[in-house]
């Protein structure tokens, strides 16, 4: 059995592996759990094709195709599929479990960061302590204290790449970007290691409350939204006095509440910025949250309960009373209140929706996702299943009606080019040149779920450009002689060319115009026949071919 | 200000030009002036953020506060020369009597002379944060301690600029490069729902094939059935390289005798002149340069910061040069997240303070050598929290003055929501 690094352990102990997803032989899990009033489509009464289905579900639920991948799910029945993805513990993924090793700061504290990549500021007062000079000492550690940052931010597009774990990673990609957290902010990003693998992971799919719980309590959340420095406004009863050698301190010089977690845990966690509370329930929930701190604030740590900062009074939030003195026990009690609420039913349905169907996604579809969150006491699980699963999904209209985000875009160029992650931050980096650098979004309402934001003059531009680079080895990691297609198609006719490469990419279905710019084209190389010796010409032609078909509009779509 | 703008000109005629004795060189470039569309000759908005905090007291000199030269004994920047009889050429550069510039800003001083330069000193963000990153928020949304605004003023400004009525404003025709962020990604100043262009230099903005026959067919491809978002993007796309390589900035010298650094600020700023001049109607700018968070080793005349000054004011010099009389419809606004502390610290710095000071370049001032905001003064107890240059300036009010003033933009509380200070706290720099 190989290794499981993650908090994601298989479930069976037997696993055998085939095709595309390494799947275990189970029968499909009995959905003892499942509400019974959801009712699945059927396969036959779907709208999209045969066909289309195979397509839409890899675009959705995984960050497109890999070669073989559409015959393998094909095969299988888009409905087994789906319901494998929706169990990634059940499904083995020792590629992937292999190549994580290699990244060393996977998962690390702040603690260790903090010691192994110190900051610039710190390093240079190391050195002028020493007495170096300190200009050219700063330079070389400041960039040393990005690489862990770099490294999380490549492991994210190797796993999205490389993972049989497919719908596990488009939720991590999911949650991560509604739990925005942004790596600029001071120290924050000593936290993000483990707030990626401990934090959000190991929750994707589970119970919202306990994932809300886990990034309340996350250093990376306290960080970035500056909890971890709201405290009791002077004269508030506290839960415990201040110890008199602190006084001086920290809690001596304390500064008081700070509302901007407590704002964004309703108006972009939870509730929604409609959700119904006021500023009086964003003041009352600040308190409440007072106290909820780092163990050693900036230096690192895990989560800690300060009760000598907790204001200890009442509180009425949401229309409810919290009686005074409950410690730590009022918060979680306000974090219970928040998910169970009908709004964040609502809110937490129609974002799903927006990303697994549409930019618009239909009401009907999103009250019934919002209903499954309320019976189900928010199963992650069970409101995916519910919306892909639904006839909105499958409806022709859903087909290739969202714009793949940049990310979605190099990760999916990646996997239909059969190409191998590697540790180094080449990756990812080309994700941050499409616009969306990954733990780089300022704001904490996270980039934007819907295409207009992608689709912008600038932005078309890099990401045609991002094509033809892929398609011509100048993007590291894609290579395509890596392409099972390439062996096959590099010098075989034009018309053979274009049509292996509309089948591969985009399973044959592509507007007549797409086809008929890839076919008519006029290419000197192509020409007359080919004369001995003249492959690597040909191949030139080839990867131009493969070059525009990346390029196209109906590869920017998913 | 030289007295003869081209407006003057332009409705005078040419037979003015013989009696003033304006040279050819005037002659041509107005000529191209007139040549260029309608939208090249609006107003322009260029704004240069110094990130990491720029040390407001060391880069506008309070030399007449004796508190100054207490909190800084090896830091700050002596008195001016001919204030201290001395031929001191590390003192700072007189401005008014009491403030004066860093002597790296030497660049500046020329603007000055000509009343194109006004600095304003003591002015920020009223939100007590001290996070670079929090500050920075701020100053780009306008919304100070408000962190859930999902888009930046000067986008605010574009749509509603967009939007007005017929009757109140001009609106230019829609150009891709009304606002142009020279930096990889759109900073959150530009973000919104305004198209921007982001781009990290004008080179970068073609299709990077060798194939010319490959740009063809990618253009094919986003030609046809051009009503949906991705197709009408790649459309859009299309039409502004055309209107680039129509203007062709590729094989853009500047004005004789102006050199720009080669840094990567100075080169920025000479790719925005080339924009202006180009003539794709760029009507707002953005760059940013990095570099300003001296709590180590920040030196006083000589040094860390002195070099960091001497290239922006240089950059800034070079473009203001090059710019020539498209100054009068062009404005530079400076800014930086906060000051710093006004006394140094331990290791030869200065640590995260409060107020700041900003500079506003530009040929169109209202008044000439004036040093704009109200000094709060530096004694103990005239400090932000015992510590910080007090803020006597809401950034706001700079922001919303050049915001209607220079770029004619109405319904101000839709760029700058939650302020009140329209009008009443402006400084009257334009």
């Amino acid at each position: 059995m190989a290794p499981f690094p993650t908090p994601l352990r298989p479930s069976h102990p037997r696993a055998c592996t085939i095709g595309i997803a390494a799947v275990l032989l189970l029968a499909p899990p009995a959905h003892a759990q499942r509400p019974a009033a959801v009712t699945p489509s059927s396969a036959a009464a779907r709208e999209q094709t045969a066909d289309q289905q195979v397509h839409h579900v890899l675009n959705r639920l995984a960050f497109g195709a890999r070669p073989g991948d559409v015959d393998a799910v094909r095969t299988m029945g888009v409905d087994r599929w789906v319901d494998l993805q929706l169990y990634p513990e059940r499904l083995r993924d020792s590629t992937m479990a292999t190549l994580l090793t290699r990244f060393a700061t996977r998962g690390q504290s702040a603690e260790q960061l903090l010691a192994e990549y110190p900051p610039p500021a710190v390093v240079r007062a190391q050195m002028q302590r020493a007495g170096a000079d300190p200009d050219t000492a700063s330079r070389a550690k400041g960039r040393a204290s990005q690489v862990f940052v770099e490294e999380l931010a490549a492991s994210r597009v190797a796993r999205a790449v490389l993972s049989e774990r497919q719908l596990h990673e488009v939720m991590v990609d999911f949650w991560e970007n509604h739990f925005n957290v942004f790596a600029g902010k001071d120290r924050a990003r000593y936290f993000l290691p483990a707030y990626d693998e401990y934090t959000i992971r190991p929750h994707v799919l589970g119970s919202f409350r306990e994932l809300l719980g886990a990034v309340a309590k996350s250093p990376a959340m306290l960080y970035y939204l500056d909890n971890w420095q709201s405290v009791a406004d002077s004269g508030r009863p506290t839960l415990r006095p201040v110890p008199r050698a602190r006084r001086a301190g920290a809690a001596g010089r304390r500064r008081g509440v700070n509302e901007n977690y407590a704002r964004e845990l309703m108006e972009l966690h939870t509730l929604g910025v409609d959700g119904g509370y006021t500023q009086q329930d964003v003041i009352e929930v600040a308190r409440a949250l007072t106290g909820w701190t780092i163990a050693r604030g900036a230096q690192g740590g895990g989560f800690m309960f300060r009760g000598e900062v907790h204001d200890a009074g009442t509180k009425n939030i949401l229309g409810t009373t919290f009686p005074a003195n409950r410690g730590i026990e009022e918060g979680e009690a306000v974090l219970d209140l928040l998910a169970s609420h009908p709004s964040t039913a609502v809110f937490i349905a129609t974002k799903l929706a927006r990303r697994f169907v549409s930019d618009t996604p239909p009401p009907a579809l999103v009250a019934r996702a919002a209903d499954t969150f309320r019976r189900s006491h928010g199963d992650i699980r069970e409101v995916v299943r519910t919306i892909v699963t639904s006839t909105e999904f499958f409806a022709t209209a859903s087909y290739r009606a969202k714009v793949k985000s940049p990310f979605e875009l190099v990760v999916s160029t990646m996997r239909a080019m059969n190409a191998t992650p590697d540790v180094t931050a080449r990756s990812a980096q080309q994700v941050s040149k499409l616009g969306q650098p990954l733990f780089g979004h300022q704001a904490p309402n996270g980039y934007p779920e819907t295409g207009s934001a992608w689709m912008n003059t600038g932005a078309i531009l890099n990401r045609i450009n991002f094509g033809l680079a892929a398609a011509s080895g100048r993007v590291p990691a894609i290579k395509l002689r890596e392409w099972p297609m390439a062996a096959q198609l590099a010098t075989a006719p034009h018309e053979e060319q274009v049509e292996g490469v509309i089948t591969a990419l985009f399973g044959g279905a592509v507007s007549r115009d797409t086809r008929q710019v890839l076919l008519t084209g006029t290419n000197p190389l192509l020409a007359s026949p080919a004369p001995p010796g003249a492959r690597p010409a040909q191949a030139r032609g080839f990867a131009q071919v493969v070059g525009l078909a990346l390029g196209a509009p109906e590869f920017q779509r998913r | 200000m030289h007295p003869i703008n081209r407006r003057v000109f332009l409705k005078g005629g040419a037979l003015s030009l013989v009696t003033l004795g304006l040279s050819p060189s005037f002659l041509q470039r107005t000529a191209l002036a007139m040549e260029l569309p309608k939208t090249a000759r609006g107003k322009t908005l260029i704004v240069l953020f110094q990130r990491g905090a720029a040390d407001a007291l060391n880069v506008l000199v309070p030399f007449g506060d004796a508190g100054y030269y207490a909190a800084r004994p090896q830091l700050a920047i002596a008195t001016p020369a001919r204030i201290s009889g001395s031929t001191n050429p590390s003192g700072a550069i007189d401005l008014d009597g009491f403030f004066g510039l860093h002597p790296a800003l030497a660049s500046f001083k020329p603007l000055w002379d000509r009343g194109m330069l006004a600095p304003v000193h003591a002015v920020g963000s009223p939100s007590a944060t001290r996070s670079h990153f929090d500050a920075q928020d701020y100053m780009e949304t306008g919304t100070p301690d408000r962190k859930g605004t999902t888009d930046g003023w000067l986008n605010r400004y574009l749509a509603v600029r967009g939007t007005c009525e017929a009757t109140a404003c001009a609106v230019p025709a829609s150009t891709p490069f009304r606002a142009v962020s020279m930096t990889a990604q759109t900073p959150r100043i530009l973000e919104g729902t305004t198209p921007v262009v982001a781009m990290n230099s004008i080179n970068e903005f073609s299709i990077r094939t060798n194939a010319g026959e490959a740009q063809r067919r990618i253009e094919a491809l986003y030609k046809t059935g051009s009503s949906d978002l991705v197709h009408g993007s790649g459309s859009d796309m299309f039409d502004a390289m055309k209107v680039l390589r129509a203007a062709n900035p590729q094989q853009y010298r500047p004005a004789d005798g102006v050199t720009y650094p080669r840094s990567p600020f100075g080169q920025r700023l000479l790719q925005i002149a080339q924009l202006i001049k180009s003539g794709v109607g760029l009507e707002v700018a953005f760059a940013d340069v990095g570099g300003w968070d001296t709590h180590v080793n920040q030196g006083n005349a000589q040094g860390q910061l002195a070099n960091r000054l001497a290239d922006f004011a240089e950059s800034i010099g070079a473009l203001v040069a090059d710019l020539g009389d498209r100054m009068d419809d062009v404005l530079i606004l400076t800014c930086s997240e906060f000051g710093r502390t006004v006394r140094q610290n331990g290791t030869g710095g200065t640590d995260h303070g409060h107020a700041g000071a900003m500079f506003v370049i530009g040929g169109s001032l209202a008044a000439s050598q004036t040093v704009y905001g109200r000094w709060p003064g530096l004694a103990r107890e005239q400090l932000y929290e015992g510590r910080d240059l007090a803020l006597t300036t809401d950034f706001r009010a700079v922001f919303s003055e050049v915001a209607s003033k220079h770029l004619g933009a109405a319904q101000l509380p839709k760029i700058f929501p939650g302020y009140g200070g329209f009008e009443r706290d402006w400084l009257g720099m334009l």
